[in-house]
């Protein structure tokens, strides 16, 4: 369980990226982060692994707290926690292989990790979470050679890798197209039911967030403007997140006939 | 057409504003003024066209030695000093890159603590600011005439090109890729092995051949001032006026730097 208690973040800039940001996430809770771009989504979910340093207030995750934990015990606490990235992020010019055992580094002593010499547990551990995002046969081949659906796929298995306790997603489907966007986001979500595993999914698509999560939290500005479920978020509700806009044309919910002509799919990235 | 009286209120000349020197009185000034400068200067250097008739002699003797080259008369003595030259160059160039790794990592601020940062940039500035020549004459004579000056000048001058591009280039590094593996919880030694060493690895191999062709074309240099190698040879010849010689060694040394330079580019492309 992971619980933020009044964190907030203020950049050397002067830029107050989160102001008190306070909410709970019991286990296997899948739940959407949503907010326009600078709201502070991604320094909130960086605060929880310390990838961004938060300047007040407490994180705990299954009674460890988080803020304020030495640089050894950091690495204890972040390889507990699995992050999924925005544009994949993998090292380019290694193996598929190497970049999923990427998530026991915070296990396996350097010389070991340097070695590539890795336990057996570790390795049937790739395999198979290879196989169940769909890349079994790919494993040597070099993580630059996929295509984004499949790179964000390895992103995935090297977060299952850790055994995570929580997962953080950044914007997963951001360079991806609309089919494969909801193959990623179905595969994340399926991963944590069968784990039990609760996740923050920072996303910009509204509609995929009400899709895919069991709970919906709403950025403006640094602070929490909404905090429920994923019915409840109202035009109202949108609008005080993101301003006046027609929301019902976002949802497709009326079809008068004022709507635009239907566009055929358009399939940005390479298929899986 | 309905467009023309919409277009007709809108400017229709535009030229691009100057980048730099933006006001036009000043960028005038300088630039006369650096024209006026040019000329005076051109007009303090003094031609002693004498000297220089009396140089073409032995101008005309140089070529046409290059156009005949002797390579058997003093072949021990070329191979000898090539000999040298090239355990010289290859030593050298093996003992700078040991030595600039580590001081490239501590050199790139993205990985280094501030003060390590200064003290490995430091090293850097030191290296940087003599020239080879330099350097050379002042080992010398510490260490005497002979290869070991050659060595250690090459050695010197590789830590400071090497680790100051080595920087540079880990400085570039996609900052994803590091934050990704260190989210895994991995330690600063895992970080550098699995985010950075497979960034910048092609331009690492790619630099240290570039440094054996220069520090080849160095250790010819060097030689003149008595550090030993091929230039030593070659100053010799030079000195007893045996021209059909001298073209010989250049000829070769032209040679081998093709060689390396042809190879080293077939290399850099087999390794990206």
């Amino acid at each position: 369980m992971l619980k933020l208690d009044k964190v907030s973040k203020t950049y050397k800039t002067g830029d107050k990226a989160l102001h008190n940001a306070c909410f709970e996430v019991p286990a296997g809770q899948v739940v959407g982060l949503i907010g326009p771009s600078g709201a502070g989504k991604s320094t909130l979910i960086r605060c929880i692994n310390r990838l961004v340093e938060p300047t007040s207030g407490s994180i705990t995750l299954g009674g460890t707290e988080l803020t304020g934990l030495g640089r050894k015990e950091l690495r204890r606490a972040r390889r507990r926690i699995g992050m999924i990235f925005q544009e994949y992020a993998l090292v380019e010019r290694l193996t598929v292989m190497e970049n999923v055992l990427s998530g026991r580094l915070g296990y396996v002593p350097a010389w070991r990790s340097y070695l590539r010499k890795y336990s057996p547990d570790d390795i049937a551990l790739a395999f198979s979470l290879l196989d169940k995002v769909g890349l079994a046969d790919h494993y040597n081949k070099r993580a630059d050679a996929l295509s984004g659906g499949q790179r964000q796929r390895v992103g995935i298995a090297r977060a299952l890798e850790q055994n995570p306790e929580l997962l953080l997603v950044d914007e997963p489907t951001a360079s991806l197209d609309p089919k494969t966007s909801r193959q990623i986001m179905r595969l994340i979500r399926s991963a944590c039911q069968e784990r039990n595993l609760p996740a923050i999914i920072n996303i910009h698509d509204v509609l995929l967030a009400q899709q895919f999560s069991d709970r919906i939290i709403g950025l403006k500005n640094g602070e929490i403007v909404f905090d429920g479920a994923p019915d409840a978020l109202t035009d109202q509700v949108l609008t005080t997140i993101y301003g006046d806009e027609d929301w019902t044309q976002l949802r497709g919910e009326t079809t008068g006939h004022d709507r635009e002509p239907e566009m055929p799919p358009v399939d940005l990235a390479e298929g899986v | 057409m309905a467009e023309t009286p919409t277009t007709s209120n809108y400017p229709t000349r535009w030229k691009r504003p100057p980048v730099l020197l933006t006001h036009p009185a000043w960028r005038k000034v300088i630039l006369l003024s650096g024209l006026v400068y040019l000329v005076l200067a051109v007009q303090t250097v003094e031609v002693d066209w004498q000297r220089v008739y009396l140089g073409l002699d032995r101008g005309w003797k140089f070529v046409q030695g290059f156009l005949l080259p002797d390579f058997t008369s003093r072949w021990n003595d070329i191979y000898a000093g090539l000999m040298e030259s090239l355990t010289m160059t290859l030593t050298s160039t093996v003992a700078g890159i040991l030595i600039s790794v580590p001081i490239g990592i501590g050199a790139a601020r993205n990985l280094a603590p501030a003060p390590v940062y200064l003290a490995c940039r430091g090293i850097i500035t030191v290296s940087r600011s003599f020239q080879e020549v330099i350097i050379a004459i002042l080992l010398v004579a510490m260490f005497g005439f002979g290869p070991l000056a050659g060595f250690l000048t090459l050695a010197f001058a590789t830590i400071g090109f090497l680790s100051k591009l080595l920087a540079e280039e880990i400085e570039d590094c996609d900052r994803s890729q590091i934050e990704a593996i260190r989210a895994t919880g991995a330690s600063w030694w895992q970080v550098v092995n699995y985010a950075v060493q497979p960034q910048v690895m092609p331009r690492l191999v790619g630099l240290s051949l570039y440094r054996l062709d220069i520090n080849f074309r160095e250790s010819a240099v060097i030689g003149i001032v008595g550090a030993g190698g091929i230039g030593a040879t070659l100053n010799t010849a030079i000195d007893r006026y045996e021209y059909d010689s001298a073209g010989a060694i250049l000829i070769i040394i032209i040679a081998i730097v093709l060689v390396v330079e042809y190879s080293s580019s077939y290399i850099r492309r087999w390794v990206q």
